[in-house]
């Protein structure tokens, strides 16, 4: 039986998330008896445009090279993954979509109509059918090994909902807001990363993105309680994931207060 | 005489390499009429990102200007604002940053050497496919990056953006049990290490000497690491504060990325120049190792940057192992300190190279500008030259296949990271 093809493909972004792969250790070496790699750019295979089945898409849409890539990328593509924040939300560069972009360009160019760069970062989602989203920043290799494992198998992989309060509460971590009055963004961020910062005791940043029925204004009241100003609640909003609508919308509610 | 030809060489995408990079080379009667090193990864404006941010958030910010050598960001942001504070976080703090670096310097350099650079020398197109006729050595090489990553985790979780760095130290001090664990792993790698310095001296590379500045950090105590003075073997020894005084970024019209000159020239930072400068500060161990394999630094050949990789790897795993030895907990991982307007200066040596950052910071403790000078726009010039001298050496009449392959191996041998190099545009905004 023919293996299952798959690709890496890298728009705008740190190179994080690709490391799921090239961490791996030995698993790295296992990978290709159940898959075909055929594209991967900072591993070594170069085939961009040869049809698979599942295509993986870390960083975000910033050129207009990008906008066509991506159609070409999901047309050749049977399941399209977004990995990690700046695919699935904008990543911390979407931060540049509430600014003005352009001008800070043609402060820096001699001639910027020779530069090919959008006026914003955005997610892979804003452009074309992404059929499974893995968030983080960066998104571990348990995440997309489990995802691939599930697509192999023929089942649909199961999407991550839950806050991270109870990942932190199942892995019996001590509650940094409550203890600590720490600006803990646990209670509306998606769970799947570990618990890690509550685990090393500090307050969690919201890099798993927003969890399911995020209750902003209550959480933003509680910071304000620790002596927050609404433009610091903001900021704990507009941060990693600040392309995430439900976190754009949190940040904007308190700034402008 | 050689038949006088006209190529055209075009690398729309360069494989292993961290980011989008390409080629353009055009060859005419026998010599190089147009070379360039095009980085188009488009400007991802972080240092405006990191204004009105308080210094602890700036920390986990600049991670994410580079997923493979995150730490070596928030070591130079977390330095500049201690600095500035005037805060000492004291001997724990310090030895077990150095620790957490070495795990960074491990990772990144074994992922180089055996997933990016080796297959070039073995003529592979890729690791998987190396692997299949040198199963040990790359097993060996997954075996130590894996090493390096646990290692960062063990201070900051996880080792891709990494959360245990706060301005005064760390969030978190490591169990005695997880450090001994750890300890033993390192001894245990020791013997693996020095397998691959002599692995690595054997590897056939070219014979390719050029004339070049090695530059990079120098510490009067240890290998530079984590600090140190700007230091160059053309007489430079500078406080990272007088950096602008002797670095300028110029933009070539090619590229995204800023292109640096020290003192009006290209220079070279990295493995290789660091080795070049910082020789008398191996610990005796890794020395005699070098010693071994029969050449000698300093060097001028540029393929000997994946051997000064494979150097660094011994003495990253020998001083983590050292540091950990005596392991105590400290009574609490961080020191106070208050905010303080003025201007911040931190340095450090990431895997590849020295990373400069430079942060105004207002009285409430909120960065109002930022600049960030990292390894690969510092190498940009350094790496168009060598392309050109190396390929003369190489031979311009050679098949065009070799040319551009030989033209790839010499930019993967830096080991760009192109992610980096395109993060920091925003700094002439800043100068208008």
């Amino acid at each position: 039986m023919q293996k299952p093809k798959i690709a890496v493909h890298k728009f705008s972004s740190c190179d994080g998330c690709q490391l799921a792969f090239l961490n791996l250790g030995e698993t790295l070496l296992e990978l290709p008896k159940l898959v075909d790699i055929v594209h991967f750019a900072e591993a070594g295979p170069m085939d961009e445009d040869q049809p698979v089945d599942v295509a993986l898409v870390e960083g975000s849409v910033n050129t207009a090279h990008d906008l066509e890539r991506i159609q070409r990328i999901r047309k050749n593509a049977r399941y399209l993954i977004s990995i990690g924040a700046c695919a699935t939300s904008g990543g911390l560069q979407a931060l540049r979509n509430m600014a003005d972009a352009k001008a800070w360009e043609s402060a820096i160019y001699a001639s910027p109509e020779h530069l090919d760069s959008l006026d914003t970062a955005t997610a892979i989602a804003d452009h074309v059918k992404v059929d499974l989203a893995l968030w983080g920043c960066p998104v571990n290799s348990r995440q997309v090994l489990s995802a691939l494992r599930d697509l192999l198998f023929g089942v649909a992989p199961r999407e991550e909902k839950q806050p991270l309060c109870m990942e932190c509460k199942r892995l019996g971590k001590v509650c940094t807001l409550v203890t600590k009055q720490a600006q803990c963004m646990g209670p509306v961020t998606k769970a799947g990363c570990g618990a890690l910062c509550p685990s090393m005791g500090r307050a969690c940043y919201a890099c798993y993105g927003p969890s399911e029925q995020v209750n902003d204004a209550s959480l933003g009241r509680r910071f304000e309680g620790f002596g927050l100003l609404p433009a610091d609640v903001a900021r704990r909003f507009h941060f990693i994931s600040n392309g995430a609508p439900a976190f754009k919308s949190a940040g904007d509610r308190f700034r402008s207060q | 005489m050689s038949e006088q030809r006209d190529i055209r060489i075009e690398v729309p995408v360069l494989a292993r390499v961290e980011g989008e990079g390409a080629l353009e080379l055009d060859i005419e009667q026998g010599s190089i009429t147009n070379l360039k090193l095009r980085i188009f990864e488009p400007p991802r404006f972080f240092e405006k990102f990191v204004e009105t941010h308080t210094c602890d958030d700036v920390i986990d910010m600049v991670a994410r200007i580079c997923g493979i050598c995150p730490v070596a960001y928030q070591m130079s942001a977390a330095q500049a604002f201690e600095r500035l504070f005037e805060v000492d976080p004291g001997p724990w703090v310090r030895d077990m940053r150095r620790v957490m670096y070495c795990g960074e310097w491990l990772q990144s350099h074994a992922l180089h050497i055996h997933l990016l650079a080796a297959p070039d020398f073995l003529g592979f197109g890729n690791a998987i496919e190396m692997a299949e006729k040198y199963p040990d050595e790359v097993r060996r090489g997954l075996m130590l990056q894996t090493l390096g990553n646990d290692l960062i985790a063990l201070f900051g979780a996880r080792s891709v953006h990494p959360v245990g760095l706060r301005v005064g130290g760390f969030y978190h001090a490591p169990s005695i049990e997880e450090v001994a664990q750890m300890r033993e792993r390192l001894q245990a790698a020791l013997p693996e290490a020095e397998a691959l310095v002599a692995w690595a001296a054997s590897l056939q590379v070219p014979d390719d000497h050029q004339q070049f500045v090695s530059a990079g950090l120098r510490h009067p105590d240890e290998y530079g690491i984590y600090s140190g003075n700007m230091v160059s073997d053309s007489g430079l020894d500078i406080d990272v504060s007088r950096w602008d005084e002797h670095i300028r970024e110029i933009h070539m019209p090619h590229s995204t990325a800023l292109h640096a000159e020290l003192d009006g020239k290209p220079y070279l930072v990295g493995p290789l120049a660091r080795l070049n400068i910082n020789l008398d500060k191996l610990p005796p161990e890794t020395a005699a190792l070098l010693a071994e394999t029969g050449v000698v630094f300093p060097s001028d050949n540029m393929f000997h940057s994946l051997l000064a990789r494979a150097v660094e790897v011994h003495m990253v795993v020998l001083q983590a192992s050292q540091l950990l030895q005596n392991y105590a907990l400290p009574d609490r991982p961080w020191a106070d300190w208050q905010p303080k307007a003025g201007v911040a200066f931190g340095a450090s040596e990431a895997p590849r190279g020295t990373l400069w950052h430079r942060y105004d910071v207002d009285d409430q403790g909120h960065v109002t500008s930022a600049r960030i000078v990292p390894p690969t726009s510092q190498n940009q010039s350094r790496i168009e030259q060598d392309i050109a001298l190396s390929l003369q050496n190489f031979g311009l009449d050679k098949p065009e296949e070799a040319i551009r392959l030989h033209a790839e191996t010499v930019i993967r041998n830096y080991d760009p990271c192109i992610s980096c190099a395109t993060h920091f545009l925003s700094l002439k905004v800043r100068r208008d």
